[in-house]
């Protein structure tokens, strides 16, 4: 192993890590708003709506996340979307993300909705206050885990973004290989980069899960 | 009968789990052909005692016979292994809950033992599926699964895989207990047939009219020792300790 | 520039290929990560622990990383240290290793989770403990864990879009290499798109008939 040029080249890497950090953060914001108006739309009383949330989750849930960053960044200057690389990132994997969040938070509303709501309308609110008051604070504790579960698929998703060029890891990772020819060297640098990132997350994660439960 | 030896043999078996001692000192014999019942209440040992003789739940102390081999002999573990395997084979097991393989039909229940241990073909194995199925009464079904069946479907198919194995012995630990009431005289009258048989039964029961119908010993267990044991018509008619009275009171309400 | 989709179906002998390609690659890559899950959960539960550890540990790495990190490790590791293969069979490889660790997950819990009455029954017949596991257990715990498999080989047919940064000529690449030509992306990476999504719901209506099938023998 050459560890002389892992620490030669290891400050290229924590930059990076710091633009993998950023994607992961931007993208989770964006898909946490797609998934609760993804949610919305399919758990609402009007048909197109729920239509629409379908339609989202499905197409988005069913073609691979990288034909999708390339339809946003290639395609879309024919139909007047202009996107540096890093946006058209953050935007293409916040969008898709949301996808697989609207299935998280819908899953959690449903689990809690069964005997509560009608508990809540027995005692007279009505079903927005019943939402309100009863369902989402409940269920904002069920689906911290596996929004959790969503976070950790994202950070490891924004790697994509290395086929569109934006120096984040994975790219990083890539030309270093490519100009070194020390494959597992590389690998190293960023795959410990990224365990710290997932790990600290997972924590993160876990110590809010935690919080929140209820005993 | 003409074994010198007696063909269960439990000596001195003792048992505890950390500080909690479960068997205290038990012996007990089982002639060929007999059928010893064992009752008490949840927690007296009954159903630890039942598991020691086929080894499921070993014992901490003591020693376990079968027609003059030891069970729980003290061999290296890949001998062992090999040995109480070949044990198992020849003692069959009911449990309260039934414990079919779901991922297999009745007749694959039944056959799968015996074709993966004693090497027989597919048309011996098919053949003896519809000897031990009908038996029970359940051939109509053999090709069905577990969740296609009734608690009492499932425990005759249970008795059946246990006797395909054509054991000596056979156990039974409460094999009526999870079932609902109007299903119990259907596995009732399969363990009565057996009985008929002469197949040497150690059954671990609840039910005090069974017991009292098709045992010829009836062991009454209370904190890990067997307080009394008797022929069924004394035991449960004059019984000489209060522990058992008391018991006996408790369950056999309206019953005698 | 405006979208002119009458230019497809002229390439469409190249985009059939590069279905075909990728489906290939996701069914290879599919069964790698069935019995590759299955042997790795086994040896994470039953292994002694000298192996079991490491073999964690490859677990935790395979599970922290990204595929496409991983991708460019199998391909040029592989060339590295003298084996030079084929960029498809480095991607099979790849994805089936990635998602095997994953379908391990899955395995090991639905192991776990088999009732150990079912241990003890087949115990009492006289099997051994390897014997039950291989005959009784294992094969309830995969029945158990089809329909989330059934999940993880639909991600694994959208991440086979991965493969095509290691030069793997699939559905994706074929688009990339038309358009390289007709400068039309978009439409031609919505075609890729509607590929995928075509193949996505057939594997989905498999998934399915499949489900309904195990259901009775569980």
């Amino acid at each position: 192993m050459d560890i002389e040029l892992m620490l030669k080249v290891y400050p290229f890497f924590l930059d990076a890590a710091w633009v993998t950090i950023l994607l992961s953060v931007l993208t989770a914001i964006l898909g946490l708003i797609c998934g609760t108006l993804g949610a919305a739309a399919r758990l609402s009383r009007f048909a197109l709506l729920r239509f629409l949330g379908v339609a989202y989750v499905s197409l988005f849930r069913g073609t691979p996340a990288l034909i999708q960053l390339f339809i946003l960044y290639f395609g879309g200057p024919q139909i007047g979307i202009q996107l540096d690389a890093f946006e058209a990132g953050v935007i293409g994997l916040g969008i898709n993300a949301g996808a697989y969040m609207t299935e998280t938070i819908r899953g959690a509303i449903i689990a809690i909705d069964k005997g509560q709501r009608e508990a809540a309308r027995t005692l007279g609110l009505s079903s927005w206050q019943s939402t309100y008051k009863v369902i989402l604070p409940q269920a904002a504790r069920l689906m911290v885990r596996p929004l959790g579960v969503n976070l950790n698929m994202l950070i490891k998703a924004t790697a994509l973004v290395a086929a569109i060029s934006v120096i984040e890891l994975t790219y990083t990772a890539q030309r270093y290989i490519g100009s070194t020819y020390k494959p597992f060297e590389m690998f190293l640098l960023a795959g410990v980069l990224y365990m710290i990132i997932i790990y600290a997350t997972g924590r993160g994660v876990a110590w809010l899960d935690r919080k929140v439960r209820i005993t | 009968m003409s074994d010198p030896k007696q063909f269960v043999e439990i000596r001195h078996a003792q048992k505890s789990f950390g500080d909690l001692e479960v068997l205290k000192d038990i012996s007990l014999t089982v002639e060929r052909g007999q059928i010893v019942g064992i009752i008490g209440s949840s927690g007296s040992g009954k159903s630890t005692l039942l598991r020691a003789i086929n080894d499921l739940d070993p014992l901490t102390g003591g020693e376990v016979w079968l027609d003059g081999t030891q069970v729980n002999k003290k061999l290296p573990h890949r001998q062992y292994e090999a040995h109480i395997n070949a044990m198992r084979q020849q003692v069959g097991m009911v449990f309260q809950h039934f414990n079919l393989f779901p991922h297999m039909t009745a007749r694959e229940n039944v056959i799968m033992a015996p074709m993966l241990l004693k090497g027989i073909s597919r048309e011996e194995a098919d053949r003896l599926a519809e000897e031990q199925l009908d038996k029970v009464g359940m051939l109509e079904r053999i090709d069905y699964y577990p969740t296609q069946l009734s608690g009492g479907q499932k425990q005759r198919v249970a008795i059946a895989r246990a006797l395909a194995m054509k054991p000596k012995l056979m156990l039974f630990d409460e094999a009526t207990s999870a079932l609902d009431p109007e299903l119990v005289e259907e596995v009732n009258l399969v363990m009565k047939k057996l009985a008929e048989e002469d197949m040497t039964m150690i059954i671990v029961t609840h039910e005090m009219d069974f017991a009292a119908s098709v045992c010829d010993r009836v062991l009454f267990m209370d904190q890990g020792v067997v307080v009394e044991e008797g022929p069924p018509s004394v035991l449960f008619k004059t019984p000489t300790q209060d522990r058992t009275r008391a018991f006996l009171r408790k369950h056999l309400e309206g019953a005698a | 520039m405006g979208l002119d989709f009458s230019i497809v179906p002229k390439y469409m002998d190249i985009i059939l290929l590069g279905v075909g390609w990728t489906v290939g690659i996701t069914f290879a890559a599919a069964l790698l990560s069935f019995v590759g899950g299955v042997l790795f959960a086994v040896t994470a539960l039953y292994a002694p622990w000298i192996v079991r550890q490491p073999f964690r540990l490859i677990e935790w790495v395979f599970m922290g990383t990204p595929l496409l990190l991983q991708l460019f490790l199998i391909y040029f590791g592989l060339v590295q240290i003298g084996i030079d293969l084929p960029a498809f069979v480095a991607g099979i490889i790849g994805l089936g290793l990635h998602f095997a660790v994953y379908n391990s997950e899955l395995i090991q819990t639905a192991i776990l989770a088999v009732d150990k009455g079912q241990m003890e029954a087949a115990r009492t017949l006289g099997l051994s403990r390897g014997q039950a596991l291989r005959k009784v257990v294992v094969p309830q715990a995969v029945r158990a864990v089809i329909p989330p498999i059934g999940n993880n080989m639909i991600a694994l047919l959208k991440d086979s879009a991965l493969v095509s940064v290691i030069g793997v000529s699939e559905l994706t690449l074929s688009a990339q290499r038309v358009i390289g030509k007709t400068y039309r992306p978009f439409e031609f990476y919505i075609v890729a798109a509607a590929f995928y999504y075509v193949i996505n719901l057939c594997m989905e209506w498999v998934q399915r008939k499949i489900e309904r099938r195990i259901s009775i023998s569980r």
